[in-house]
């Protein structure tokens, strides 16, 4: 499966599974979604379980805080990340806190899926990367794939979790595994071995990261598309890397981290998210907090730059082999 | 240039910023006010067709008279009994207001707002529903927990952020919760309750449950995008949902005017959406019994969401922390000329000759007492200021439904910090 018929499937699978959990957003009904993530989900499941809804981002999520409450569990989709600020409110005022401020009175036990990140000519309103913002929010939980594998187990998880997670869709990697090389053409899933998925049940525990390529000289902390620029830019170079594919960005799975820049002494950091007070800044600081004895190089980012996504310039913003290159070179030499 | 000649012989634009009638010190005079007769507006089928009741968004549903007789089609015929248990409610409330509006005063909480002269609009509408139709409320309706017979003790506790706190001191007081109510957690954010009670409408509608919801906003706060968002799902839905605009005249500070008042009713934002509007005197409890009434079995069968304004006034300031006579007149609620909800409601009952103002006297007494006792009965536990109540961990509890390993690290060296500091 490709990624996209991967979280598909982890939505068919919960539907069967659990009557209570219904889905909705712009498109997502009879159409099947923008990204065909959801396609066929209305004919087997019914309008009452997957539906179009209005334009109105802070409706959709009030609305399925409200179906949270009453014991449903929605899985709604915003359409592009870039489009998930009108609904920040209910999301970090309200079902953040719901929990919280209710003493577990009332919950909301929903996934809010949303593609999100570049690499597609989106330009400033489809390509950005906000993870920042949510993993500032207590009471959010934020989770990120990278593999088709990946992407329907946890899915699965983040749908039986009860409480709300904002579930982040690589959509450059939704249909193969970008390396990074723009001018080359790009791969398809077909023959990977991440995207053998299995057709039933499966989950991924949340908080969990994965190892991705274990080695000795250095630990590359990543996530989402990253994880395959920097698998294929290590590759190229030659380079003993440990890569670690963080997976949940909250909780994060601090033992992995902690485990790997402890036996490495060296830690680069690469998201496409702008730098500063991005959820690099974070990762740094705990990396420099719980290994400081053992760090042979200050830490290194590769991160997006601190100015909007830009449209033609894509390739230059675009934290490519490049520029990982050359930071992993700088992060060797000292 | 041509166009910048033609320009130069129009008269230059001119920005109109609201302002109400009356400021501090001004006399107040209400007789522009257009209120109609009670009994006057015409009471449509439950079933009608949003189109086929625009008038009424323009109206002022009234049952009670001048004489405090219930007259007209709204009038909902109810026995002596439910009167006077509504009546008994309205006024546990204000008593209750007074009680804890006079705790903050004392320094035993930090924070109180009272809802004086808005009884009628929670309590009699609670009185409408169902006991577990979902109520999302702002912080003016603590009339659908009393109405509900919600103890006393608990809503002070809260309060008092005390040990016995359901809500272990994690809210502002008065933002009460309780799901055993059917009364949802209240949120400091204006509006955010609107789409989120449509939500609820939409499960309960999905699911093929009976239950219907109702959310409760000031009309400041139809502002907020939300309660746009809110009225487009209930519409598009048909949402089994009662969405209720208290227009109270007031938002803190600022008149009704700068949420729109001045070009139409809030009960006609319910024409754009093809919902069904009302707009009733929120000072009736009646009024406010039979819109509600009609409204739910509206919900209920299938025929889709009612917005009710409620036209009222804020008697008191918005809260604790806020001081009405520097921005408005002080005549203003004594020459608001839909009177009190209480003293309506209680000629009516003396009217109809079930009660008489001897025992109206003994019952404010009595219940005065009762809210005392409540209030020492919560005290014991605790009130705000007197140490911390919870145990500390408590701070670190309800953020996910299992503690990660973040929290718990928090919670850890919290622990430490505490105990190194006593050596
Ligand atoms: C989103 C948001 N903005 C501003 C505030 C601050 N605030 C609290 S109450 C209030 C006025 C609300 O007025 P209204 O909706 O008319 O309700 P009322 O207080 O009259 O019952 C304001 C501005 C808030 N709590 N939330």
């Amino acid at each position: 499966m490709n990624m996209v018929q991967a979280i598909n499937s982890a939505m068919d699978v919960m539907m069967e599974r659990d009557p209570d959990v219904v889905v909705l957003g712009e498109d997502v009904g009879y159409f099947g979604g923008v990204f065909r993530a959801t396609a066929g989900l209305q004919q087997k499941y019914g309008k009452t379980r997957v539906f179009d809804t209005p334009i109105t981002e802070c409706g959709i999520i009030g609305v399925a805080v409200g179906m949270g409450a009453y014991g449903l569990r929605p899985v709604p989709e915003i359409q592009f990340a870039d489009y998930i600020y009108p609904a920040l409110d209910q999301l970090v005022s309200e079902a953040a806190r719901l929990r919280y401020r209710s003493a577990g009175e009332f919950t909301a036990p929903i996934t809010v899926r949303s593609p999100f990140g570049g690499g597609i000519f989106g330009g400033q309103t489809h390509s950005q990367s906000p993870e920042g913002i949510f993993t500032h929010v207590s009471g959010i939980k934020t989770v990120i794939p990278s593999t088709p594998y990946d992407a329907k187990g946890l899915l699965i998880a983040a749908i039986e979790d009860n409480d709300p997670v904002i579930f982040f869709e690589p959509k450059r990697i939704y249909n193969g595994p970008f390396d990074g090389h723009y001018d080359r053409p790009s791969k398809n899933w077909a023959g990977n071995a991440d995207a053998q998925v299995l057709e039933g049940y499966y989950r991924i525990d949340l908080g969990k990261a994965r190892t991705v390529r274990e080695g000795e000289v250095l630990t590359i902390l990543c996530y989402g598309a990253m994880v395959h620029v920097v698998s294929s830019t290590v590759a190229e170079m030659g380079i003993d890397a440990d890569i670690i594919d963080l997976r949940t960005l909250v909780p994060i799975d601090i033992e992995a981290v902690e485990a790997s820049v402890k036996k490495t002494g060296r830690c680069m950091i690469v998201h496409e998210a702008t730098r500063t007070s991005g959820f690099g800044a974070e990762l740094s600081a705990l990396v420099q907090e719980r290994c400081f004895y053992a760090l042979e190089a200050p830490i290194e980012r590769v991160t997006g730059f601190d100015t909007p996504y830009p449209h033609s310039l894509e390739w230059a913003y675009f934290p490519g082999p490049v520029r990982i290159g050359e930071a992993i070179k700088k992060i060797l030499k000292d | 240039m041509d166009q910048n000649r033609e320009r130069r012989n129009l008269p230059p634009l001119n920005l109109h910023v609201p302002e109400p009638r009356f400021r501090p010190g001004d006399t107040v005079d209400f007789s522009g006010l257009d209120i109609e007769a009670a009994g006057t507006t015409r009471r449509p089928d439950e079933t009608a067709s949003p189109a086929d009741m625009r008038d009424m968004a323009y109206g002022l549903v009234r049952v009670l008279d001048d004489e405090h007789r219930a007259v007209g089609p709204w009038d909902p015929r109810l026995d002596g009994e439910t009167l006077l248990k509504m009546l008994r409610a309205m006024a546990l409330t204000r008593a209750f207001d007074e009680r804890m509006f006079r705790a903050q005063r004392q320094g035993k909480t930090s924070f109180y707002m009272k809802c004086t002269g808005e009884e009628a609009v929670s309590v009699a509408a609670a009185f409408a529903l169902h006991h577990d139709d979902m109520c999302f409320p702002s912080y003016r309706q603590q009339g659908l927990l009393i109405a509900r017979d919600w103890s006393l003790v608990d809503m002070m506790n809260q309060i008092y952020s005390n040990r016995a706190d359901r809500l272990q001191g994690k809210q502002l007081p008065i933002m009460y919760s309780s799901k055993e109510a059917s009364f949802f957690s209240i949120s400091g954010n204006l509006a955010t309750q609107c789409p989120q009670a449509v939500g609820w409408a939409m499960a309960s509608a999905a699911k093929g449950d009976t239950r219907i919801a109702a959310f409760w906003c000031g009309e400041g706060s139809t502002a907020e995008g939300d309660f746009h968002s809110a009225c487009t799902f209930a519409s598009v839905y048909r949402a089994p949902v009662i969405l209720n605009v208290v227009n109270n005249q007031w938002a803190i500070s600022s008149f009704s005017g700068f949420a729109g008042a001045e070009a139409t009713t809030f009960a006609a934002r319910a024409v754009g959406y093809g919902i069904a509007g009302l707009r009733i005197d929120g000072n009736d409890p009646l009024a406010v019994y039979a819109a509600t009434k009609w409204a739910s079995d509206r919900a209920r069968a299938n025929a889709g969401p009612t917005l009710i304004e409620h036209f009222t006034y804020r008697v008191e300031g918005h809260s604790t922390s806020d001081d009405p006579s520097q921005y408005r007149s002080v005549m203003e609620s004594d020459e608001w000329p839909l009177g009190d909800p209480i003293k309506r409601l209680k000629r009516h009952l003396i009217g109809l000759g079930l009660w008489d103002a001897e025992r109206h006297a003994a019952m404010d007494l009595e219940l005065a007492e009762y809210v005392k006792n409540c209030a020492k009965e919560s005290e014991r536990n605790g009130v705000l200021g007197h140490g911390l109540h919870q145990p500390l961990d408590t701070l670190f509890e309800g953020v996910f439904e299992h503690m990660p390993w973040h929290l718990r690290e928090q919670r850890d060296q919290m622990f430490a910090e505490w105990e190194a500091s006593k050596k």
